[in-house]
């Protein structure tokens, strides 16, 4: 699906959906992030990876709003929406109710009601959030952030406490989400197959700065088996300081 | 094979006599007893009325509409009392709960008054309010306010940070933060508060109509102390834990209606 960006007029296509520049952020004397740039355009898909402990979900805190104690210049889209690894749904609220959750005017069932249909969720709309599955929650999640129709969606390893078969699942799902709503996606991952499968441009965080960077330009769907696949695998995994390239992602 | 077990399950697990029964009978055998002792004379009828007269002076009481009318009365003060104490306590536990400048303000001087013993403050609300309605109401609101107060409080700091930053990546902020999310993360504990606070309100009750007291159950008993009523004493006693159980069976109900939400342990 290469294609959906090039559907983009130009003119959207140079729209920005958070542009940074120079961004420190520190924890005492320890700068996590030091003199950080970042630009993500309109409707892109890109990936972070990282060593634990690099500053991903730091940087990707500073972009959803929750981390002001910074230093530099951030730019966002004022419409976004943030995924989490754990769902986070208020747990007595029904799921339909934590879709809607903070949208003006009243609770507008059908306007969830849809959202959930759009994850495969629709029959658990009235259900209570701790009854779901991990799975579940985490679709239902998905929903609650695709529902604002964000310009910019943030991502926080949401598919890292999922099983590998309802990871995979997931994944699909937020990629058709993506071709569908097309709002820019930041991803934090561990999981470098996921990022080669899913996005348009991976990004290396070391040391508190963009490392590395490279576009992924394979026709969507990408299939593990495929030899750029492994060699982006390989060239991933060799930036992680991993040398086992041919093994799997995990 | 002695290092495998077998997985009973559940149904044949649990005890298949009625539950209500054995517990009945427990407290049959204590009847029983208590009554042979003061049949057989080993109790004396001046220190402890037997459990038969005892039953027979309650139905009287009922009867004649005194027991009502003493327990209606008897239930309007703790009623007053928990308004008023519950209104306080879960007020402050609110404003020390939500805001730091109030947490530093008023939790020291609360945690001080907390640990005075509420039992010992009786003269000096007589002297305050003096001998009618007022004394007995205070001294029940001020017992009641604050495990209140430190349910409430302790609730809303208990609200899970990462509900907070989510509810506030979804744009709520402010009274809307406090509403859907500060307020019914605190619920559950802010309902043991309100279940242990109706038992020391029924405590203080207990204190508040020893003094002074021309109606209520208290009344009935200090009258019966002075005649030397035991059976009456037994009566009022009986009724004192009646209404205390009621009570905790009505915030049990409201428990149960107010936290479906949470598929909690519910014991083995």
């Amino acid at each position: 699906m290469v294609a959906a960006i090039e559907l983009l007029p130009e003119t959207r296509r140079r729209d920005v959906a958070a542009r940074v520049r120079d961004l420190r952020r520190s924890f005492g004397a320890r700068a996590v992030i030091d003199g950080l740039d970042l630009d993500i355009d309109a409707g892109e898909f890109v990936a972070l990876i990282g060593a634990s402990g690099a500053g991903k979900s730091t940087l990707l805190r500073v972009l959803a709003g929750l981390d002001a104690e910074i230093e530099g210049d951030v730019t966002v889209a004022a419409s976004r929406a943030v995924v989490f690894q754990a769902p986070r749904l208020l747990p007595w609220k029904r799921v339909w109710r934590n879709v809607v959750l903070g949208l003006p005017g009243r609770p507008d069932r059908r306007r969830a009601a849809a959202a959930l249909a759009e994850v495969g969720l629709e029959e658990r709309a009235d259900a209570w959030p701790r009854t779901l599955s991990g799975g579940e929650a985490q679709r239902a999640a998905l929903a609650r952030a695709l529902v604002r129709e964000p310009r910019l969606l943030l991502l926080d390893e949401p598919f890292a406490a999922l099983d590998a078969l309802t990871r995979l699942h997931a994944q699909d799902l937020v990629a058709s989400l993506w071709r569908d709503h097309a709002p820019a996606v930041l991803l934090v991952t561990h999981d470098v197959d996921e990022a080669i499968a899913l996005a348009d441009c991976v990004l290396l965080m070391r040391r508190g700065v963009i490392a590395e960077k490279v576009r992924i330009d394979l026709p969507r769907p990408r299939g593990a088996a495929d030899g750029r696949f492994v060699a982006l695998r390989a060239q991933l995994l060799g930036w992680l300081g991993v040398t086992r390239a041919a093994e799997g992602g995990r | 094979m002695d290092a495998l077990e077998s997985i009973r399950p559940t149904s044949a697990r649990r005890w298949r006599t009625p539950p209500l029964l054995p517990r009945l009978l427990g407290v049959a055998l204590v009847v029983a007893a208590w009554q042979t002792l003061s049949s057989t004379g080993v109790i004396d009828a001046q220190e402890l009325a037997s459990p038969g007269t005892a039953v027979a002076t309650g139905l009287a009481l009922v009867r004649s509409g005194v027991l009502p009318q003493a327990a209606w009365i008897s239930l309007l003060r703790v009623l007053a009392g928990m308004a008023i104490g519950s209104l306080a306590g879960g007020g402050l536990g609110l404003l020390c709960g939500l805001s730091r400048a109030g947490e530093e303000l008023l939790d020291a001087p609360l945690q001080m008054l907390r640990t005075l013993p509420f039992a010992g403050l009786v003269p000096l609300f007589i002297i305050w309010f003096g001998i009618g309605e007022m004394p007995k109401v205070a001294l029940i609101a001020f017992a009641v306010a604050f495990p209140i107060y430190l349910n409430v409080y302790a609730g809303i700091r208990s609200a899970e940070a990462g509900l907070v930053e989510a509810a506030r990546t979804l744009g709520i902020t402010g009274s809307g933060l406090v509403r859907h999310v500060l307020l019914p993360s605190a619920l559950p504990q802010a309902l043991v508060g309100l279940r242990y606070s109706l038992g020391v309100a029924w405590l203080a009750l207990v204190f508040a109509e020893q003094i002074n007291a021309s109606t209520g159950i208290g009344h009935l008993m200090t009258d019966a102390r002075e005649l030397l009523q035991t059976d009456v004493i037994v009566v009022c006693l009986c009724a004192y834990a009646l209404l205390g159980l009621l009570s905790d069976l009505t915030v049990r109900a409201l428990e149960r209606s107010l936290l479906t939400w949470r598929p909690a342990y519910t014991g083995a």
